[in-house]
Formats: structure tokens, C-alpha cells, sequence
């Protein structure tokens, strides 16, 4: 096990990053390369490293590391930079209030309540996954209904399957890794269904993992009834009509003890909310400027906490900035102010970040609403990316340099995805 | 052994008389077919201690319903549950409502409710401001209060058990005789249970056990309720429960701040066949947030976080059937619906008076202590408290569910409490009842049911029999 608890906790710290998966780990380091001298990071399990113990499988670091390694490799390395930057890790503490001044308050296992001054914040919560109860599946309430990661963290760190006949709802990418995962220990997996027309996880997991198994996906189909008293015993499932409605005169029953549900990702803003930070209705998470810096002064975000990712590189990238960012404010080093909103436009459902400097490069994030095929990218009349197709469960990322916007003299950029 | 009584049932009914009778120097035992108390109908039940006025006059209902309101002060006194008197309001969304206001108003007054009060459209609205501008009017009710039902039943049974009780749980009765001394005997699936007195408070089953008996030939019809728990976001939108106008049949679907001030939107009412039905139902869903949508426009179906369905127990004539039987000794408690849980502080004092009308002596127990251990909620304390505690036992400032913010220690507490289950650890702590459902905390909870109770993961279930989590790796084969 590699922590970094420090002996003594101080009472102050230039900046304390909230979340040591890998968007907090890439803070951290992010906040010290910018000459913030005492830095913690914090996270709630025995360990650092966040959701990437639990990804055994491999297709992690291709961007961030120039080579492709499995999740704990992943998170090995960034602990390694974190350890070499003298970061302090505390782990099995919980940061669960954040007052005015940036005072946090944590429970810790193994030092008790504290109370810490922050000169900054960077919140990197992470996300949780979609259950059940967010989608209404109707039926009987027995065990062996459970998220995709659940599942993940049964059989990948405490060696224990989620059960034996499995059928998985929602085409996420953690439900496809989880259909291959189990596979692989004998488990019978039955079937993906997805209630959308299209997949909600990388092309490449829908290859790998469902294609190469002879697993099936279903699109446009989706559970309309779970059956048994006690634990699963069966599901029923049912093609959907217009409005996602299910034909109930073509559903199919089929005997499972268990089902995974693999649905989607959801920020989680529960300090977001506490500090009143303003939030993105489509995200959820934090409205942030393009140095990530949320409507707090002084409190940073990056991560899923902001928006959902498909590939942790990103994370890093966008985490490594928010951390700079941070550094930067204690030490009194403050870029120019943001001067030019983005507004998600034609089938662009966010961009993050909100807002723009005119004086530097940005990576804009952003997801679309419906994929489409051959159509462009537009930022106003600024800028033009072709682009060859688009999918929700993709993010697309441009970026946008200081001599697009020479010319442009607007407060707003409309950002739109259309067909060429 | 011979006990004087035995109480078949462990819902809230059957722990209020197993408490009752808990005062006097007598050997009870409460036999519960579930793995836990309350895991019946009383932990689907939506909480509401109602006003007073709602139950109609001249019946049992009427009576048992203001007499038990009355008494959840006193009780929550002792056992510290959580009681909270937020209010209710009956809305009129027409003129053609309004009389409707004024029949329960009457009927409240009459029956002694205190501090009823009609409002108008606009009082309704500055009050509770989330409430749809084509409100006319209200009723409102002060007496109202919510709980957690199912810490109810805990708090009762853990009473119970602390005065001498003993609790089967796990036990379903399946035949009931007579010895030649007259003594009943129950047989359940562990063992047989020799009892002078018997209470029959089996919720959705009284019937069964009432002809086991051959105690009565009537019959308890099941009504499910479903309901829908929404996100936290939404605390304090609404701070009264919230009555449409009823129909004969049901009180109607409400919005439902629970003790801790989470929204609950429900119930249906519909009548099933199957007493163990626990289904939810899109139509359901559709039904309650069409009709709830109706009066509080701003809640809908994106933040619910859980749903779950309930079981009324209906008599015929839909009253309550509370008395002796024609077995001597045999006194049933049957039917027991809406507004059982309100009433069941008084449905209890009216058992312990039927058992000495039909002989049961009682002599008060000495060694009687109203009051139970105090559970902590870490997250509620103040800050130096919390340091204090922390600082004695580390456990406390480990999180275990951070949704809820539940330490280690407490989910420890509940299972020395005597929770068995992720259900048992939930409804004591509420670990696993916030917004993700248990994703994060619920192994960790499993780990520690596993060191406390010495089992291993895979003999963990959600709430017992055959509701197991997780299986062995290797036993593919095998299986």
C-alpha cells in the first residue's frame, strides 16, 4: 500500500485537493509545480489512487503517458509524482464541510475531526454511478441488482462475484468491461441492453468486450420488469417505441440472478452544493472558468466532479491545470480574467470550460447530444473542425488557440456541431 | 418454557404490545417470520403520525387515531426515535373542495384536534411556497408529525427486549393448537412455543393465523402503496405533509417530508392477491407524479432516488379489528391500516386491556426502564462533540456511508443493536439510503457485518433467506 499520511497534519495548507483519484493526484502535482509549498491531499478510502484499483484491464495512459498500462499501473504512476513532489496524502479521511475562508472540516480515521485552513481548494470528488432508483425499473426489489462498479470492486479487489447468470443494463463502458471481466471468471453473461439506439460506451469496449465474447447488445431495449422475492430470479425486457416507451406485446423474459446496471455517471457535488458553487444544469457539476476555477474564488475543480470523462488521460490533463491554477493563486500569480462565454448550440449538450481568455491556448471539452456523421465543429465564425463523427458517449476536444479569436470582438461564442 | 403471552407479528403493532406488556412482571415473547422486526408492512409505511381529524367518527379508527397521536410526544421522550410535529395540509384544488375542508375541520373539532385552521389559496402559498398556484385552499392540522417507522419498531423491539421479552425473528408460525392444558402452542420453524395468551398482529397474514387458531374466519385483503423517495436536493421544499382531498378509499397521494426531511411522494392504493408483493410499476410512478405534479409543480420524476411498495393490511368494512376472539385467550389485532401507525401507541394500551379482561393478571414490573441506550448520529453533533467522540474511538470519524455521512461506529452500534442485514444496517442507520443507493458504502458495511458477526461475505443477504450478495468464485462448478 503507498500513502504519504503525513505525521503531523497542519492547521494550514496552501492548497488541499479534495479526492486522490487520478484528477486529484494530477492536482496536487499541478499545484506544487507551481510553487505552492505544502499541499494535501485527502481521500475517503485506506488508499490513494481512487476507481483505478479497481481497473485491472488495460487502455489507460495513451495520452497522458505516451504508452498504454492497466488502471493500477496508472494510478502507481501518478502516486509516484505526488510522493516525489512531497505531497502529503491523507487517506481514510473524509472532507465533509467546507465554511467561509475556505475552512474544511474532515473526519479522519486516523486523526480524528480536524479543522484545516486552505489557501485554495481544488474539489476532485469524482463521480457515482446511476442506480436503480434514478430510472424507475419497475418490479420486484431482490438482491442482485447492482451498479457495474459495485460489481467491479466485488470481484477485482475482494475476489467474490456479484452472482452467475448476469444480465446488464445500459452499454456504459464500465458495464462492457464488466461483461468481459466476468466472462472471464465463468460467470454467464447474458446480454446487454441498451435504451437508446445507439452505445453508450467507446467503440472500442463495445469491440473488445461484447464482439470478441459473442456477448449481445440490444439496442432500443430495455428492462421493463425485475422478478424474484429474495434475490433475481429473472427480468423481462422489451423492445421501446417512440418516447421510450416499451412495446410490452414484444417483451421476452429472461432467468438471471443478477443485473448490472451500467446507466451513467453522476458528479458528485455534495461540497459543490455546501459552498453554493454555481452549477451547470446539464453537467451537474461546477460552472468553470478556463482555469478551472468554480464561482468560489479560490476553489478549483476538476475531474468527473466537473463533467463525466471516457478516458482518464483527460482527467490528468484537465486536473493538472485546475491544479497549476490553484498554485497560481497562492502564489499571488493570476492570469488575465476570462473574457468570452462559450453557448452550447446545435446538438452541443456542454462545453467545459464555460468561459474563455482571448491571451492564452485552451482545450475546450464538449459532448453532443445525438451522433452524427461528416459534419463540422463551429466556435461562431472563429473557428471550423471537421470532424468524421460524433457520439455522445465520445468527448470531442478542440482546442482553441490565442489567433483564432484575433478578431473576434464579442463577449460570446456559440459552439455548434452541424452536418457539412 | 410457558409463556403468558405470545405476540405473533413484529411490526409496529406487535412491538407497541410487546413494550406495553413489557411493564408488567410477565414472559413474552414476540414471534416475527422476517429476519428482522418491522421488515413487513411498518418499513414501507410512509410515517405520518396523522392529525386526528382524518379517520371517520364511530369508528375504531376514529377512536384509536387521536388517542395515539396523543402519545408519540411521551414516547418519543423515552425511546428517542425522532418525532417531529411538522403539520399537514389538506389542499382543495377546486371551489367544488372546499366543503370537503370544512367536513374534516368539523369532524376534528368535534373530536377535540387542536388548532385546525382553514386557509385560503394565498395563506396556503405563503406558507408553503412550492405549493401550485391553482391551490384554493387548506386545511391545516398542527397535530401531524412524521417518524422513521421502521426506527420505531427498532426503538420498541430494542425496549422491549431490554425489559425481558424475548424475540424469535426469522420464524414464520405455521399452525397454532392447544395443549390439554388449555396452553396455545405455535409452531414455528425453530421451535414450538407454549403460550396461556396469544395476540395475532400478522399484518397482511392476521387472517391465516387467526384460523390457525380457529380464532376468527375473516379476511385481510392487501392493498399496495408504492412510493418514491426523492433526492436531498429538494429538502425543505416542502415542510408540511401535503393531502390532496381524500376519496373513501384512500387518503390519496401525498408529499411526504420524512423525520429527516427527504421528500417521499405516495402512495398508490390498489387491492393485490399476492400478500409478499413488493413490485413497483410504471403506471405507479406515472400515477404519482401526474397527481403530485398537480399540486407541488416543482417535484418530478428526475430526483427520485429509490422507489418501494407496501402492503396495507384491509378488514372488511375497513375498519380496524381489534378484540378477543372465539378462543379464550386469542386476541386479535387485525386489519390494521392507515392510520395504524398513528394510532398503534393506543392500539397497544387497548391490547394490554383486552388481555386482563380475559384473565391476565399483571403486576407492574419494578425493574422496568422506559428508556433505551442512545444511538449516536455523529453527523448531527456539534463540532466539539464530534472531536470528543472521535478522539475516544477513531471508528467514529471513519465514514462509512458518506451520502447519509454514517460513521464506521454507527453501523457498528446497529449491528450490536441486533441488525443482521444491509437492510438491518440501512433502516437503523440509513447507510445506504442516500443518493447512491449503497454503490459506495455497501461493501464496507458487508465487511463489517462479516467481522462483527464472524460469518463470511457470501452468508451476507440484503434482509435474509435467500437474498444473498455476493458467491464464492469457485463455485461454479460446484453450484
Amino acid at each position: 500500500m503507498i500513502t504519504a499520511e503525513p505525521r503531523h497534519l497542519e492547521a494550514r495548507y496552501d492548497v488541499v485537493v479534495c479526492g486522490a483519484g487520478p484528477a486529484g493526484m494530477a492536482a496536487a502535482v499541478g499545484a506544487r509545480e507551481r510553487g505552492a509549498g505544502r499541499v494535501l491531499l485527502v481521500d475517503r478510502e485506506r488508499e490513494a489512487g481512487g476507481i483505478l484499483w479497481q481497473c485491472i484491464h488495460h487502455g489507460f495512459g495513451l495520452h497522458h503517458f505516451g504508452e498504454e498500462l492497466t488502471g493500477p499501473e496508472y494510478a502507481q504512476r501518478c502516486l509516484q509524482q505526488v510522493i516525489d513532489q512531497s505531497i502529503d496524502v491523507l487517506t481514510d479521511s473524509y472532507v465533509y464541510d467546507i465554511g467561509a475562508e475556505r475552512r474544511l472540516k474532515l473526519m479522519s480515521g486516523s486523526q480524528g475531526i480536524r479543522v484545516i485552513d486552505a489557501g485554495a481548494v481544488v474539489l476532485a470528488m469524482g463521480a457515482r454511478e446511476r442506480t436503480r432508483g434514478a430510472i424507475r425499473i419497475p418490479g420486484e426489489r431482490p438482491s442482485g441488482v447492482l451498479t457495474a462498479g459495485l460489481a467491479q470492486k466485488f470481484v477485482n479487489m475482494m475476489g467474490l462475484l456479484p452472482g452467475r447468470r448476469v444480465v446488464i443494463l445500459g452499454s456504459g463502458d464500465i458495464g462492457l468491461i464488466m461483461a468481459r471481466r466476468l466472462t472471464l471468471e465463468g460467470v454467464e453473461v447474458l446480454g446487454v441492453f441498451e435504451i437508446m439506439p445507439y452505445a453508450n460506451g467507446l467503440n472500442r469496449n463495445i469491440v473488445q468486450c461484447l464482439h470478441d465474447y459473442d456477448i449481445p447488445l440490444h439496442l432500443s431495449t430495455t428492462i421493463v420488469d425485475i422478478r424474484g422475492r429474495d434475490r433475481v430470479t429473472g427480468v423481462a425486457v422489451a423492445p421501446v417505441g417512440e418516447g421510450f416507451r416499451p412495446d410490452l406485446g414484444r417483451a421476452w423474459d429472461i432467468a438471471c440472478d443478477t443485473v448490472l446496471l451500467s446507466i451513467g455517471l453522476i458528479p458528485e457535488n455534495e461540497l459543490s452544493r455546501r459552498i453554493d458553487l454555481r452549477l451547470d444544469p446539464v453537467t451537474t457539476g461546477p460552472v468553470v472558468s478556463s482555469t478551472m476555477e468554480t464561482s468560489a474564488n479560490g476553489v478549483f475543480a476538476c475531474g468527473n466532479v466537473v463533467h463525466i470523462h471516457d478516458l482518464v488521460d483527460f482527467v490528468s490533463q484537465e486536473a493538472l491545470l485546475a491544479g497549476r491554477a490553484a498554485g497560481d493563486y497562492v502564489t499571488g500569480h493570476r492570469p488575465p480574467a476570462d473574457n468570452i462565454r462559450l453557448l452550447p448550440g446545435d446538438n452541443v449538450a456542454y462545453c467545459v470550460p464555460h468561459t474563455l481568455s482571448t491571451d492564452r491556448e485552451h482545450v475546450v471539452y464538449m459532448r453532443v447530444r445525438r451522433p452524427m456523421e461528416q459534419c463540422v465543429v463551429r466556435f461562431g465564425d472563429v473557428l471550423e473542425r471537421r470532424l468524421r463523427y460524433v457520439f455522445p458517449a465520445e468527448m470531442v476536444n478542440i482546442t482553441m488557440k490565442p489567433r483564432f479569436l484575433e478578431n473576434f470582438h464579442g463577449d460570446a461564442l456559440r459552439v455548434d456541431v452541424l452536418p457539412r | 418454557m410457558l409463556y403468558d403471552v405470545a405476540i405473533v407479528g413484529g411490526g409496529v403493532i406487535g412491538c407497541a404490545i410487546a413494550r406495553a406488556l413489557s411493564r408488567f412482571r410477565l414472559l413474552v415473547i414476540l414471534i416475527e417470520k422476517e429476519c428482522e422486526v418491522g421488515f413487513g408492512t411498518s418499513k414501507s409505511n410512509s410515517g405520518i403520525i396523522h392529525a386526528g381529524h382524518h379517520a371517520p367518527s364511530g369508528t375504531l379508527k376514529g377512536e384509536l387515531e387521536w388517542a395515539g397521536n396523543q402519545m408519540w410526544d411521551a414516547l418519543d421522550a423515552e425511546l428517542d426515535f425522532g418525532f417531529a410535529r411538522n403539520g399537514e395540509l389538506m389542499l382543495a384544488m377546486t371551489a367544488e373542495e372546499v366543503p370537503t375542508l370544512e367536513h374534516y375541520y368539523r369532524q376534528g373539532v368535534a373530536r377535540g384536534v387542536r388548532g385546525l385552521e382553514i386557509w385560503d389559496g394565498a395563506r396556503v402559498r405563503r406558507e408553503e411556497p412550492a405549493v401550485s398556484a391553482d391551490v384554493v385552499g387548506g386545511l391545516y392540522a398542527p397535530t401531524a408529525g412524521v417518524v422513521n417507522p421502521y426506527e420505531v419498531c427498532f426503538s420498541l423491539a430494542e425496549s422491549a427486549r431490554r425489559n425481558g421479552v424475548e424475540m424469535l425473528v426469522d420464524s414464520p408460525v405455521a399452525g397454532i393448537g392447544r395443549d390439554g392444558d388449555g396452553a396455545f402452542s405455535l409452531q414455528t420453524r425453530q421451535r414450538q412455543v407454549q403460550a396461556r395468551f396469544v395476540v395475532n398482529a400478522a399484518g397482511v397474514f392476521a387472517d391465516a393465523v387467526a384460523r390457525m387458531a380457529g380464532a376468527g374466519d375473516f379476511c385481510i385483503r392487501a392493498r399496495k402503496g408504492e412510493e418514491y423517495l426523492l433526492d436531498k436536493r429538494l429538502k425543505g421544499l416542502v415542510r408540511r405533509t401535503l393531502f390532496p382531498c381524500p376519496t373513501p378509499q384512500s387518503k390519496g397521494i401525498l408529499v411526504i417530508p420524512t423525520y429527516d426531511g427527504t421528500l417521499m411522494v405516495g402512495p398508490t392504493a390498489a387491492f393485490v392477491e399476492d400478500k409478499e408483493a413488493r413490485t413497483t410499476s410504471a403506471a405507479g410512478s406515472d400515477e404519482i407524479f401526474a397527481a403530485v405534479r398537480r399540486f407541488v409543480p416543482g417535484i418530478g420524476e428526475r430526483d427520485c432516488i429509490a422507489e418501494f411498495a407496501g402492503l396495507r393490511a384491509v378488514a372488511d368494512g375497513e375498519d380496524f379489528l381489534i378484540g378477543r376472539s372465539a378462543q379464550r385467550g386469542f386476541i386479535n389485532c387485525a386489519g390494521i391500516q392507515s392510520p395504524g401507525l398513528t394510532a398503534a401507541p393506543a392500539i397497544a394500551e387497548r391490547v394490554v386491556a383486552l388481555l386482563r379482561e380475559e384473565g391476565l393478571a399483571m403486576t407492574p414490573n419494578p425493574a422496568f426502564e422506559s428508556r433505551i441506550d442512545k444511538h449516536v448520529r455523529f453527523a448531527a453533533l456539534p463540532l466539539e462533540e464530534q472531536a470528543r467522540l472521535a478522539a475516544e474511538d477513531a471508528r467514529y470519524s471513519r465514514i462509512g456511508c458518506r451520502c447519509e455521512q454514517v460513521s464506521e461506529r454507527e453501523i457498528i452500534d446497529a449491528i450490536h443493536a441486533g441488525a443482521r442485514t444491509l437492510d438491518g444496517i440501512k433502516f437503523r442507520t440509513r447507510a445506504g439510503m442516500g443518493r447512491c443507493q449503497g454503490g459506495f458504502c455497501s461493501w464496507r458495511s458487508m465487511q463489517l457485518l462479516s467481522a462483527e458477526l464472524g460469518i463470511p461475505m457470501t452468508a451476507i443477504t440484503k434482509r435474509g433467506g435467500c437474498s444473498w450478495i455476493v458467491c464464492e468464485r469457485d463455485a461454479g462448478e460446484a453450484a
